[in-house]
């Protein structure tokens, strides 16, 4: 078995040296090792999007990304969000508008959404629709989350103004 | 599920990579962005024991040229680099149209433009790109570069001509100045799924006729295919619906469809037809 590699990660702008064999996901680093299980693992072949973080200000999928290939990377996962009991506006709109059920689905949307509208803060709704369409939800029917993020996406410009 | 062990080589430099690559040979393999090995090695299709990750050869992750005089793609250039390309013209648009319908936004902030090639799914949107535009592929390795054409890179299923110690370093794609008109339709299912059929079209259209066009399709058969003898029947036609129809027809006649759990072979057909007549329309437009 190969040896394991040690790395260091900056998650949410907190260093964690950790021990690593390669083949171990990002998303498993950060569940296992770092001991952040808000990023959560569905598929585990980039189909479902909940393990979906940001990697240097970019939405990626957690579970093709190996934990090694993030060494030097700023990493940002749900638990980066909320500032101390004050909720990010997604998680605040998503709360508000019923945008989750089992919230199994949710980091990963919240991730997705928070990294699309960083990039584009004026998404046009079929953009929006287009990038939300990257992740699956069993429960919502969609709808309520595409409510929340537009009405975040509106509070965020607002707040940016 | 969780990939096999392996061994994890990380080069900075091309030089370093191919080194790599050729020590390890047949069990060794390039890790790009990892959207389709990474998969594959999850479900345990693949099992490399050595994988050469490319992100540090920041070498490979530039664009340069323009639609006038070409662009060259270097392999590690992102999907997401052509949502907004670093260049203008007919190319630029075509680039950004297509790039769409390329799985989704966080897939394309990794996948590659080298490792879609590479890949060759047979419903890549790139591998469509190259085969119908005639891109030039340029392939490494310890012992030089050689230059292969898209018409012979593409070999079959997942099949190219690269050999196990090669790495894809850059694509040339061929001019595409202004007056070219251009023209892209996917059939999928669900948005962000592989296509089921796709066509590209490129038109210069002069006094009513069409001067000029280079037409292929993607997501039929085992390859992406160029259709010559539909671009020798489009020549010198109007671009009328009734022209776009009957060429929608003779591109059925040219491709051996695929049938598969998703498509039956006279369904996959059908829908041949309508990508073709689609994407003509749409660059007649
Ligand atoms: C949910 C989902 C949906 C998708 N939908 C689509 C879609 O609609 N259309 C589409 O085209 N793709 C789709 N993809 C695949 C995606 O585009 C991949 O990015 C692409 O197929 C492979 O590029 P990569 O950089 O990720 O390569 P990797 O996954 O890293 O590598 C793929 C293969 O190519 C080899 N390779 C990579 N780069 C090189 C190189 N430079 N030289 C030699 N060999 C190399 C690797 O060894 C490996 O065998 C989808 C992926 C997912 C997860
Ligand atoms: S767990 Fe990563 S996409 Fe489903
Ligand atoms: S809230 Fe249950 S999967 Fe989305």
């Amino acid at each position: 078995m190969p040896d394991k590699i040690a790395i260091t990660l900056d998650v949410n702008g907190k260093s964690y040296d950790v021990n690593v064999e390669p083949r171990r996901s990002l998303a498993d680093v950060l569940r296992e090792d770092c001991g952040l299980t808000g990023t959560h693992l569905g598929c585990e072949h980039g189909v479902c999007g909940a393990c979906t973080v940001l990697v240097d200000g970019r939405p990626v999928r957690a579970c093709l990304m190996f934990g090694v290939q993030a060494e030097g990377k700023a990493i940002r996962t749900v638990e980066g969000l909320a500032d101390g009991d004050v909720l990010h506006p997604l998680q605040k709109a998503f709360w508000e508008n019923h945008g989750l059920q089992c919230g199994f689905c949710t980091p990963g949307f919240l991730m997705l959404a928070v990294g699309a509208l960083e990039e584009n803060p004026a998404m046009s709704e079929a953009e929006l629709r287009d990038v939300l369409s990257s992740n699956l939800c069993r429960c919502t029917g969609y709808q309520n989350i595409v409510k929340a993020v537009r009405l975040a996406a509106d509070e965020m410009r607002a707040r940016r103004a | 599920m969780k990939p096999a062990a392996f061994a994890y080589l990380a080069p900075t430099t091309l030089g370093e990579a191919l080194a790599m690559l050729d020590g390890v040979q047949d069990d060794g393999k390039v890790l790009a962005g990892g959207q389709s090995l990474v998969p594959a090695m999850n479900f345990r299709l693949a099992r490399p024991a050595t994988l050469v990750d490319l992100n540090g050869l920041s070498e490979l992750d530039h664009v340069s040229g323009d639609s006038d005089r070409g662009v060259v793609i270097g392999a590690l250039v992102r999907h997401a680099a052509f949502h907004a390309p670093p260049f203008e013209g007919p190319l630029a648009e075509l680039l950004a149209k297509v790039v769409r319908d390329i799985a989704h936004y966080p897939i394309r902030q990794r996948g590659t433009f080298g490792g879609s090639l590479a890949h060759a799914d047979p419903a890549s949107e790139w591998c469509l790109v190259a085969a119908t535009l005639g891109a030039t592929m340029h392939l490494a390795s310890v012992a030089g570069t050689r230059t292969v054409a898209a018409a012979d890179f593409f070999r079959g299923t997942f099949t190219t001509a690269l050999a196990p110690n090669e790495i894809l370093v850059r694509v040339d794609l061929p001019p595409l100045p202004a007056g070219w008109r251009t023209g892209f339709y996917e059939f999928s299912r669900r948005k962000g799924d592989f296509a089921l059929a796709m066509a590209l079209a490129t038109l210069q259209i002069d006094g009513g006729a069409i001067r000029a066009v280079r037409l292929g399709v993607g997501g039929v058969s085992d390859r992406p295919r160029r259709l010559e003898t539909v671009e020798a029947f489009l020549a010198g036609k109007p671009p009328t619906p009734a022209t776009f129809a009957e060429a929608a027809e003779l591109a059925r006649g040219a491709v051996a469809v695929t049938a598969d759990i998703h498509a039956s072979e006279a369904y996959r057909s059908d829908l041949l037809g309508t990508v073709v007549r689609r994407a003509l329309a749409e660059a007649a437009a």
